[in-house]
């Protein structure tokens, strides 16, 4: 009974492989289904959409909030800081690297205080090259708060996408303005610009192979250091620092007010 | 209110006091029980097992049995939250299999007015305290499709811990399947084994004496399983132990589902 | 049902995926589960995964407030793709081909595999580099591969324990879950020369170790050819997306210099902005978490970054056969996440093999034997509408609300259907027996005899329960082999009568005098 019968698929002769599958799948589609047809315009969008209240209206400092407990959710470190202390920061997150590369936009105030030796990339180190390399520096596009996800395009500031893969420490600047609070907000952003190469980020590579026992560090960078720049905290006396502030985002239905 | 009984085709041959305990307790609560003798059953069973053709007589007849006296009657209850489900959800799909557009119609005024015990009695007779008195240990089973298909959600356990001198203890995964199926138990018999012997020792685990469920086709999966391996919970049916008073409790049988008094 | 497509064009139906594809097992779902179920090793590390992941999962999907309309989108995005499949190829072809992409049609299994091997072959490959995707798994490339001399190299962990031991993968998320970190370990190091045998079973050292295995080939990236799936291909700007954990994914997706993706022509979707949808269901049902650790889109070629050559291979394989059935299509809006596996009882303990499908599980039985069709009676594929419960739980956890019991009936329905049309096929057990209690059900005269008379019947065996019974008689074993079964005694029927009578007595209560049932009956015929 394991004998089936093993003739070839059928082709139709002087049909391309493509002209072939199309008139399948209209072929297929004649036989109509008993609900009406749906159109784009029948999707209903009634979920939390870029322009929902909550992403628009949701205090900054809360969405960032929760964007550092998310990320550290992952197990990845999160460095909060500001503008002024930023080079700080970064030589923080980057104690221990004897090497560092960064991509050719990363301002070079970032790297003001790091030990280590900076390369700038122009493009041409290949695997073997990035391999010996310490740990990685770069910027990105934008920061999803309700996922903890960095989402890298590849430019200037976030690097081409082998940079940020093959060192063993990334580094990544996250800047207030560039953190939104879900994901439609992100995809929105990503969608200004669909063909670039796109990675998101959210937490250090992972696996959960082996009985779904979660172990950090498999292929990707093992370490994953983030540094969120809050605002400079306004300069009145009674007014709470901006790391003071209650990080306990909320964990079930989430409200973020 | 008048309300008419469907069985189901096992409850009358193999859980007959199922049945008798729904008339006894709604007839407690003041409502008048009609029984129509031209029941036989819902289809589920062809219907499950893809014989669509050989389920529409079935769904005919039932349709035919209770069509024509809709307007005699208050509702049409089920001790039965799959079978109910099937009245619901699959009527109409065996009569669009066959073609038959007046069968469909006929059968969704059916549908609409047929309940499931736990549904009739919360929804429909609002009540929740039945005056029912069971002093025993249980633990609750929520049958797939009366969770699933019905969404009955917590009317069972609202009833339940009204009752008087009950213990409802939980059961651990109590919302995954018994195993039963309907042929399934037999068709696939290794893996609905396996799933009911992990169904009958998680009731064993929770000390209660009776588990209870809506569904006599599953308590007879798990009663069966817990009797062959002489395990010491016995099943019950909703419905038994709500028709349970201190003037006549329910008292187990040694047939499975059955009533010793 | 219309037949004829294109004028002047020979008529072209739907075709099922090729006899070479992985989608059918050597024997049907019973007795291969029957096997699987004696393996404890098997069943122990399928408990508790199967656990695990679907405890994260409910906990990550309650955090979301908007998860129903969410699963209503994805639901209604899903249908606006199959019921515009043929456009959107196209446009996904147009757009991937204006980025910088080649698109390949693939018609069946060994029409994908040629593809790729040539491909291979054209760039002097003689290894190439794979990340997990189902649909090389379902045509077997591997093997195809290899008969072509080319060694295809599994990236990610599970696969590669998986390819590793000679095994077959058995769930779609987590291949290895039938292993254990023990086995694991024993397969790692009969199989990595270099491995220090003092090498414990920790999962993180066990990691380690594919880790320090898989990186020189992603450094060297032999070949320099990549093979991967996808799970989004977007029609509107040629963008396809990979959604992975451990970075193997990047590695593939970044290293080598040219990359071929071989996807399921269902994979496509509208729009880019559709992505805000599916980047939240999936990841969510998927891993249980609120996103997995790593995505790639990618759209054509970029110079300077990542593949200077991409090839898309768009694959029929059975996927318009599916299509045809409109009660059973919406197996094709699988997004992959294997949230119903995990749920299913019956996945949880017979296994992902019993199945004998590259796709397992629920999903699984509704989307093979649509891919292969059923043959015959003796076909495999036809146990697998059977291979479940109709519990539910599936249809309540899928994303994209496949209603899985509904296209599991449908399907046996389908069955019973081609064999009641099939000369000499319809006279089994099951068949005789189905068409006997039609008949006597929808006759109520002979049921109400039947019924009253059952107790009597039943009289003649001993006790009050009915035990094992001999396996001469038809269906009935399967029962109570396992469990005690009730044995009938005077039926409702029969109580009911002395009921009115009572009643019409005017009794003061039915319920006080009604007679005895069941048990009591029995006990008075035994004395």
């Amino acid at each position: 009974m394991s004998t089936r019968p093993a003739a070839r698929p059928v082709r139709t002769p002087g049909l391309s492989a493509k002209e072939e599958i199309m008139a399948r799948l209209r072929a297929a589609l004649d036989v109509p289904r008993r609900d009406a047809v749906t159109e784009a315009a029948d999707v209903p969008r009634d979920y939390q959409r870029a322009d929902d209240r909550q992403e628009v209206s949701t205090d900054p400092a809360k969405v960032r909030d929760v964007l550092a407990q998310r990320i550290a959710d992952y197990r990845a470190t999160v460095h909060r800081t500001t503008p002024s202390q930023l080079p700080a920061a970064i030589a923080e997150a980057l104690d221990g690297a004897g090497s560092v590369i960064v991509p050719p936009g990363v301002p070079e105030g970032w790297t003001a205080q790091v030990a280590a030796t900076v390369q700038v990339d122009d493009g041409t180190p290949g695997p073997r090259e990035l391999d010996v390399i310490d740990a990685v520096l770069t910027g990105c596009h934008t920061a999803i708060a309700v996922t903890g996800t960095l989402v890298l395009r590849s430019d200037d500031l976030s690097g081409r996408r082998a940079l940020t893969l093959v060192p063993d420490r990334h580094v990544v600047v996250v800047q207030a303005d560039q953190v939104v609070l879900g994901v439609p907000k992100g995809i929105e952003r990503m969608g200004e610009d669909p063909a670039s190469p796109w990675t998101l980020i959210s937490g250090p590579s992972a696996t959960s192979d082996i009985e779904l026992e979660r172990v950090e560090g498999v292929h990707g960078p093992r370490q994953l250091h983030v540094v969120l720049v809050d605002p400079e905290p306004e300069p009145e006396p009674d007014s709470p620092a901006p790391d003071g502030t209650s990080a306990s985002a909320p964990t079930s239905q989430e409200t973020y007010r | 209110m008048r309300i008419s009984l469907m069985t189901t085709c096992l409850v009358d041959v193999m859980a007959p006091d199922v049945a008798a305990s729904t008339v006894r307790l709604l007839e407690r609560l003041g409502h008048e029980v009609v029984f129509d003798r031209r029941q036989t059953c819902c289809g589920q069973m062809h219907t499950n097992t893809g014989y669509y053709t050989e389920a529409a007589p079935v769904v005919r007849q039932f349709v035919d049995t209770f069509e024509p006296a809709l307007d005699e009657v208050d509702a049409i209850v089920m001790p039965s939250g799959s079978c109910a489900g099937c009245v619901r959800d699959q009527h109409a799909l065996v009569a669009r299999h066959e073609g038959d557009s007046e069968l469909e119609e006929r059968a969704g005024r059916v549908a609409a007015k047929t309940y499931e015990l736990s549904e009739l009695l919360v929804d429909v007779l609002k009540v929740t305290d039945v005056g029912a008195y069971f002093p025993h240990t249980v633990t609750y089973h929520p049958t797939c499709h009366s969770m699933r298909v019905l969404k009955v959600g917590p009317r069972p356990l609202k009833l339940l811990r009204a009752v008087e001198g009950i213990e409802v203890v939980n059961l651990p995964e109590s919302d995954t399947c018994c195993g039963f199926g309907g042929t399934f138990s037999v068709k696939n018999d290794a893996t609905s084994d396996a799933m009911v012997t992990d169904k009958a020792a998680n009731v064993v685990r929770t000390g209660a004496d009776f588990v209870v469920a809506g569904d006599a086709s599953c308590l007879m999966n798990i009663g069966g399983k817990l009797h062959r391996t002489g395990a010491a919970p016995r099943p019950v049916h909703l419905a038994q132990i709500l028709a349970s008073t201190r003037e006549e409790p329910f008292v187990p049988s040694e047939t499975i589902l059955g009533r010793a008094s | 049902m219309s037949a004829t497509v294109n004028l002047g064009m020979p008529a072209v139906r739907p075709q099922h995926a090729s006899p070479s594809s992985t989608l059918r097992g050597t024997r049907g779902f019973p007795d291969a589960a029957r096997e699987e179920l004696t393996d404890e090793v098997l069943r122990g590390n399928l408990r508790h995964a199967t656990t695990t992941i679907q405890a994260k999962r409910a906990g990550v999907v309650r955090e979301v407030r908007d998860w129903q309309k969410l699963r209503n989108a994805g639901s209604a995005l899903k249908w606006q793709v199959t019921d515009h499949l043929p456009e959107l190829l196209e446009q996904l072809e147009e757009s991937v081909t204006a980025a910088g992409g080649t698109v390949h049609w693939a018609r069946d299994a060994e029409e994908a595999g040629e593809i790729v091997t040539s491909l291979a072959i054209e760039r002097g490959a003689r290894e190439i580099l794979k990340v997990k995707s189902m649909a090389t798994q379902e045509i077997a490339l591997n093997e195809t591969l290899e008969h072509a001399g080319i060694r295809a190299i599994e990236t990610d962990l599970a696969e590669l324990i998986v390819q590793l031991a000679g095994d077959t993968p058995s769930h779609i998320l987590v291949p290895a879950i039938h292993r254990n970190r023990a086995q694991i370990r024993e397969i790692f190091l009969a199989s990595m020369p270099d491995l220090d045998p003092s090498i414990t079973d920790d999962p993180a050292e066990l990691a380690g170790a594919a880790r320090r295995y898989l990186r020189e080939k992603f450094l060297d990236s032999p070949g320099s050819v990549a093979v991967s799936g996808a799970n989004f291909a977007v029609a509107d700007t040629g963008t396809l997306v990979v959604v992975e954990s451990e970075g193997n994914g990047r590695m593939c997706l970044t290293l080598p210099r040219t990359l071929i993706s071989v996807v399921g022509i269902e994979k496509v979707v509208p729009s880019f902005q559709d992505l805000e949808v599916f980047l939240q269901l999936l990841p969510r049902s998927s891993t249980g978490e609120r996103m997995n650790p790593y995505t790639t889109l990618f759209t054509g070629v970029r110079e300077g970054d990542g593949p200077q050559e991409f090839h898309l291979v768009l694959l029929d394989n059975g996927r318009s056969a599916v299509l045809e059935d409109p009660d059973g299509r919406s197996a094709l809006h699988c997004i992959r996440c294997s949230a119903c596996l995990n749920v299913c009882p019956v996945y949880a303990r017979a296994g992902g093999h019993a199945y004998g499908s590259t796709y397992p599980g629920p999903i699984g039985a509704i989307l093979s034997p649509q891919m292969t069709g059923v043959q015959d009676a003796e076909d495999p594929s036809a146990t697998l509408p059977y291979a479940s419960s109709l519990c539910g739980a599936c249809y309540d956890v899928c994303p994209v609300k496949i209603d899985i019991p509904a296209i599991l009936v449908h399907l046996r329905a389908k069955d019973v259907d081609r064999r009641r049309g099939t000369r000499g096929e319809f006279h089994g057990a099951w068949d005789v027996s189905m068409k006997g209690a039609s008949r006597l059900m929808s006759s109520p005269r002979a049921y109400d005899i039947a019924v009253r008379s059952a107790g009597t019947l039943a009289k003649v065996m001993p006790g009050k329960n009915i035990g094992t019974l001999p396996h001469a008689l038809p269906i009935v074993p399967g029962w109570t082999d396992h469990r005690d079964l009730p044995k009938p005694g005077p039926s409702f029927r029969s109580w009911w009568d002395q009921h009115e009578k009572q009643r019409a007595a005017g009794s003061a209560s039915g319920a006080g005098a009604a007679p005895a049932t069941g048990g009591d009956e029995q006990q008075e015929d035994q004395a």
